[in-house]
């Protein structure tokens, strides 16, 4: 009775959390408030009585401290990473959880297998997407040691798995981790006939999890199979994609942790895993929506390629570049400047030089400056804003795009760093390419556009950028750190 | 069967409350709160907790409930202590 007011308390505490979530000036108390309601719940459970104490402690000091070094240890510009390992510890834990409890049969039947499933999707599909991230999954390249250690490592383990399983007689499980081992060590994102074996994966996982709810058996070869899923669907997604599946992860972390609740009927677990659901399933909307594409196109790994749209030589034949101090020049004259941020700014950790010279020109030229926004910049929803956040950027500076390009016709410089595909006008004007319809920053439209990038290589859609050729556009061919630590040079010698 | 219909209330309603509060987080917000709800799915450590303390239950399930307490832990501190990190950050002027 006490521990289920106090698993509600802890539900409240949540949500309130997750309200409080919606302002900056609340929002780092919010995120306490969330902490508060999830040491409230441990604590009920704990002195709920029956329960081997001392053990339960151990293992919760083990895990708080790998998370706190974790989190104290990871750098901005990886949060990306972090969140999808996070996310896969939590789907692995309600794996582990709804395989414990070994539940068969009826709702808690269902609801295991639904566990199992979702879970192991989120793990096998977390871990794929942190490799991509951490860039030692699907690549051709040399590996750094610690990344070649996790990559055969994992896969190791998967097969370690899969020996046991069939030495268990649990042979279809087998199968599944090896089939897991062998696609982790795969050295390209897509292979022939993908599409037709992720439908056959899916189908099967199915199966698998019909026939796991009905008889209380097969659970770890359900688990098997949604792995395999999970990597398959993961695999091929890269790039500017990469936002969708982290939102669409940790939707499914939140619902499995549900899923496990209907297992063991408790509250907590499902009022949490629902909120947690509901978020990742917002996101990865609104994620959909900024790129013009349906989840399906994304999962599916339907992406446009290069085949469509002109040319780069012919598009890129008026491109004009340019050097720091012509704009310096240009900074000094205008009124109104947007700096339009992408990965590449990200890869450059230049989020520190970019805010230097903003604050150096609204210092010494009186200008004002203010950041564009793109829901996809960056490897995550909201990546460039944290990046900012980190320079010390207010994040009053920070514009969405509505905002943004109802202003830009009187912006008088718009400086691109690091990003591509989401200023690439191509998207308002030419229907049959990979990128028509999506919303994009109106970069063209600027008196004076300054691209700063270090070379005409496309981006992640493939496509040449007739932003880069046009006649009011000049492209500085810089890293992006050391382009923006010129332009101050030449702005402070002005 | 008013068992399951409860519990199924609860995680409808729930859902209906995770859209109305979540929609009102601005994009700004879009990192830390995908951290900090990540966090919060980590309350599948409290399944664990019963897993792997209950006494009478075999000692494979209680070894796999051990293992999920750790890994949920450093799903819930990891996320907390990350989106404090970056929420220090968000400042106005």
């Amino acid at each position: 009775m006490t521990r289920d007011l106090l698993y509600l308390l802890a539900a409240s505490l949540f949500i309130l959390g997750l309200r409080m979530m919606s302002h900056p000036r609340t929002a780092a108390r919010g995120n306490l408030v969330g902490a508060l309601g999830m040491a409230v719940a441990i604590g009920a459970t704990l002195l709920s009585g029956g329960l081997d104490v001392g053990l339960l402690v151990l293992a919760l000091v083990i895990g708080s401290a790998l998370g706190v070094v974790a989190a104290l240890k990871v750098k901005m510009t990886a949060m990306p990473e972090m969140v999808g390992l996070l996310n896969g510890f939590g789907g692995l834990a309600s794996v582990l959880v709804a395989g414990g409890e070994g539940a068969s049969g009826g709702v808690a039947g269902a609801a295991t297998a639904a566990g199992g499933f979702i879970g192991s999707v989120t793990f096998f599909g977390s871990f794929v997407a942190f490799g991509k991230l951490a860039e030692f999954l699907a690549v051709k390249w040399k590996l750094k040691p610690w990344q070649a250690a996790v990559k055969f490592g994992f896969s190791g383990a998967a097969a370690a798995g899969a020996v046991a399983f069939a030495v268990g007689g649990e042979l279809l499980a087998a199968v599944g981790g090896l089939a897991i081992a062998g696609l982790l060590l795969l050295r390209r994102e897509t292979f022939p006939g993908m599409t037709a074996v992720k439908a056959l994966v899916l189908a099967l996982a199915l199966v698998a999890a019909v026939t796991a709810a009905r008889g209380g058996s097969g659970y770890w070869t359900l688990v098997a199979v949604a792995g395999v899923l999970g990597v398959l669907l993961t695999w091929s997604i890269g790039g500017a994609d990469m936002p969708v599946v982290i939102a669409l992860l940790n939707s499914y972390s939140g619902l499995a942790a549900a899923a496990t609740g209907f297992v063991i009927g408790n509250t907590v677990l499902i009022i949490g895993g629902a909120l947690v659901g509901a978020s990742g399933i917002i996101l990865t909307g609104i994620m959909c929506r900024a790129m013009n594409r349906s989840l399906w196109n994304v999962v599916l790994g339907a992406s446009g390629g290069a085949a469509a749209g002109p040319k780069a030589d012919e598009v890129y034949r008026t491109v004009k570049a340019t050097s720091a101090d012509e704009v310096a020049m240009l900074l000094e004259a205008a009124r109104r400047v947007v700096i339009v941020p992408g990965y590449g700014m990200a890869v450059a950790q230049a989020q520190h030089a970019v805010r230097d010279l903003a604050n150096l020109v609204e210092r010494e030229f009186g200008a004002e400056v203010v950041y564009a926004i793109h829901p996809v910049a960056g490897r995550m929803p909201g990546h460039m804003n944290v990046l900012l956040a980190e320079a010390d950027v207010p994040y009053g500076k920070l514009k969405e795009l509505d905002e943004i390009n109802s202003a830009m016709e009187s912006t008088d410089v718009c400086i691109v760093v690091g990003a591509n595909d989401v200023v690439n006008p191509l998207a308002r004007t030419d229907p049959s390419s990979p990128i028509a319809g999506m919303p994009i920053v109106d970069a063209d439209r600027a008196r004076t556009c300054v691209v700063v990038k270090r070379s005409l290589g496309p981006g992640f859609a493939g496509i040449p950028n007739p932003l880069f050729a046009k006649e009011r556009t000049l492209m500085l061919f810089k890293d992006a750190r050391e382009a923006f630590v010129e332009i101050a040079a030449a702005v402070k010698a002005r | 069967m008013t068992d399951l219909v409860g519990l199924l209330t609860v995680f409808v309603l729930a859902m209906f409350v995770g859209f109305e509060v979540i929609t009102k987080v601005p994009p700004t917000l879009h990192t830390p709160l995908m951290s900090g709800s990540n966090a919060i799915s980590g309350i599948t450590v409290i399944g664990a907790l019963m897993l792997a303390g209950h006494v009478g239950e075999p000692w494979l399930a209680r070894t796999l409930g051990f293992l999920a307490v750790v890994l949920a832990m450093v799903n819930v501190v990891g996320g907390f202590l990350v989106t404090h990190r970056m929420l220090r950050m968000f400042r106005r002027k």
